[in-house]
């Protein structure tokens, strides 16, 4: 037998995903239950000290999940996924396994706003503290490295600007501090970018976006990459000392290279909880299969849509990493060269004014705070999503008061051109 | 023979071939790696005998620990030596000592002494490094989907239901080359410098 790398679609289609053992069900069956039964003592005991593969309970897994597990870190490159209920819940319990309180993580300054509130105010009152760089200016991070640096958060395309991230010159960083890169791929999707290949340790989604792709399901994930080694130095005991849960295992020793997946796993989501439903599993698997297809559409449509933008007379700026000449256009051709994504920001010749009358205006177009699903969708930052930072940070992380941010969906392109123009001239 | 990064082809040959494997370094502490593989290894139907000169009397899983592999009284596979790097050339001299000797020299996860390999193999062995025979077996059969790890492999039959000392087939199509390129690089990097 010989072994071929099947592509990105197949996998899309396939990882993960086989016949239902009991059935033979083809597609992944929802098995929308609590426990799981053991087959006697000593299987039950073998699955609580982690002796055995199988199900216990599903806050701790379920076979819909694993299928939607193995899927993403097979379309990311990883060793391992761990799905939960959401994007936010990802990144808290990425970090549950590597902070303490003291410890300093170093994120960008570009973040979804969501996220920026998350690490300001909840992490801090764990006493996680967030240092920010500016994902323009490489040298900002390095001098934000200090001994109680515990990781480096970055998003790959960044949320709301679309602005795109030298994520290998952020890993150089990373790798210097001898700590994990964390990749927030969710703007990008595995299709557009593999944080992986470019030196990302751990992935991490909202599935709630493109990943799923319809706008309805809630879901986030965790992938190992198995690139760090976390018992170098000793920094994160988590992974490299004897957890007292589990009778004194050491993760890294008995998983080697998807410890930190099973990490997530068996202390992240088995304690704090934030289990993903069964049924939203099934969704995002479904909307997985057609991720290829999808994200090439948005990102052709959101690059049409850019340009007409760009000609448009009430339009002073539009900030679209795949137009030649963008700023970002240099970092999209090496980093995302099927498409800069569906998510970008223009700016208004009115103002702040003229945003909160665009999106009152358009018929097509719903005004709602998601991105990444099949429907348009415009949101204006500064009232919304960014409205609880000041007026500098708004600026700083791409949410001026005359910014629009648009998250282009699949429909045919001219009815988008026709809604923004009716609507801009309203 | 590159051992940084294994032919999933190779990994299967070697678990579907052998039927009895010698554990050095079993461990009676159910919370040790070896334990979890010993386990494993014997609930798959595999012929497990622990060998730890500090266990002998003792037995795991209703095996007796033997203090060497020369006291084994049978023609074994696999030698799967569960000790660290430094420890590993006096068990392959050990092992290549046998008669017959063993077709396999298995070493953990995290272990790795290139000089025994080649020895090894220049006496006709086939060697695995820095590997876990569970985690392979695992991952190859697909088991080890349950932990949401990507077993790089792909099958549209529909899969068994695994009961106590099943041998699961392992012969799916792989993809990726059983390897997890970005994971395989990070260890290679890691040997070199250290
Ligand atoms: C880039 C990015 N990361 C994380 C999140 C949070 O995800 P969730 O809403 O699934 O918690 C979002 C949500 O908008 C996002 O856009």
């Amino acid at each position: 037998m010989t072994d071929r790398v099947p592509g990105f679609s197949t996998l899309a289609v396939h990882a993960g995903a086989q016949p239902d053992p009991t059935t033979g069900a083809r597609a992944t069956p929802i098995y929308q239950t609590t426990s799981f039964v053991f087959n006697d003592a000593d299987h039950a005991a073998s699955l609580f000290g982690l002796q055995a593969f199988g199900n216990i309970y599903t806050r701790i897994g379920n076979p819909t999940n694993a299928v939607l597990e193995e899927r993403v870190a097979a379309l990311e490159g990883g060793t391992a996924a761990l799905a939960v209920a959401s994007g936010h819940a990802a990144q808290l319990v990425v970090l549950q396994q590597l902070m303490r309180p003291g410890d300093e993580i170093i994120a960008a300054r570009k973040l979804y706003g969501g996220s920026i509130n998350q690490f300001t105010h909840a992490f801090k009152a764990f006493g996680w503290n967030v240092a920010w760089a500016d994902p323009d200016d490489i040298a900002s991070f390095e001098r934000a490295v200090t001994p109680h640096t515990k990781a480096i958060f970055i998003e790959s395309i960044a949320n709301p600007s679309g602005s795109i991230t030298d994520i290998e010159a952020i890993a150089a960083v990373a790798r210097k501090a001898g700590v994990p890169l964390i990749v927030d791929n969710t703007l990008a999707s595995p299709y557009l970018i593999k944080p992986i290949d470019h030196g990302a340790d751990i992935v991490v989604h909202s599935l709630t976006k493109f990943l799923g792709g319809h706008g309805n399901s809630l879901g986030g994930i965790i992938v190992d990459a198995g690139t760090f080694d976390w018992a170098k130095d000793n920094k994160y005991p988590v992974l490299s000392e004897p957890r007292p849960e589990y009778h004194g295992i050491k993760l890294q020793e008995t998983f080697g290279n998807f410890a930190f997946a099973i990490a997530c796993r068996v202390l992240g989501l088995r304690d704090l909880g934030p289990a993903l439903s069964p049924f939203n599993a099934f969704m995002i698997l479904t909307g997985i299969e057609t991720l290829p297809l999808r994200m090439q559409k948005h990102c052709d449509n959101a690059k049409a849509v850019a340009e007409f933008l760009s000609g448009h007379a009430k339009v002073s700026a539009v900030n679209y990493a795949g137009l030649p000449g963008d700023k970002y256009n240099n970092l999209q051709r090496k980093y995302a060269p099927k498409g800069a994504g569906a998510v970008f920001t223009f700016s208004l010749k009115g103002g702040y004014e003229a945003g909160v009358n665009l999106v009152s205006n358009l018929k097509l177009f719903s005004h709602l705070a998601n991105v990444g699903d099949t429907r348009s969708l415009v949101i204006h930052p500064a009232s919304t999503t960014h409205s609880q930072l000041d007026d500098d940070a708004k600026v700083k992380s791409g949410a001026a008061p005359d910014v629009v941010r648009l998250s282009i969906g699949i429909e045919d392109k001219e009815d988008l051109f026709a809604d923004l123009d009716q609507a801009l001239n309203a | 023979m590159n051992h940084d990064a294994y032919d999933d082809d190779y990994i299967r040959s070697i678990l579907n071939g052998v039927k009895s494997i010698a554990m050095v370094g079993a461990s009676p502490v159910n919370v040790r790696p070896s334990y979890f593989a010993f386990k494993y290894l014997a609930q798959r139907g595999y012929d497990m005998i622990p060998v730890n000169p500090g266990h002998v009397g003792k037995a795991l899983m209703g095996k007796p620990f033997v203090a060497s592999l020369a006291d084994i009284d049978r023609p074994i596979d696999m030698i799967d030596i569960f000790r660290n790097s430094s420890h590993i050339m006096p068990v392959v001299e050990e092992a290549l000592r046998l008669s017959p000797p063993p077709k396999v020299i298995w070493m953990q996860l995290g272990a790795r002494d290139d000089a025994a390999a080649e020895k090894a193999e220049a006496a006709g062995l086939k060697v695995v490094m820095n590997r876990c025979p569970k985690i392979e077996y695992g991952r190859l059969s697909s088991e080890i989907s349950w932990m949401g790890v990507n077993s790089r492999t792909l099958s549209s039959k529909r899969a068994p239901v695994p009961t106590q000392g099943m041998r699961l087939s392992l012969n799916r199509t792989s993809f990726g080359g059983g390897q997890t390129a970005a994971s395989d690089r990070a260890a290679k990097n890691r040997t070199e410098t250290t």
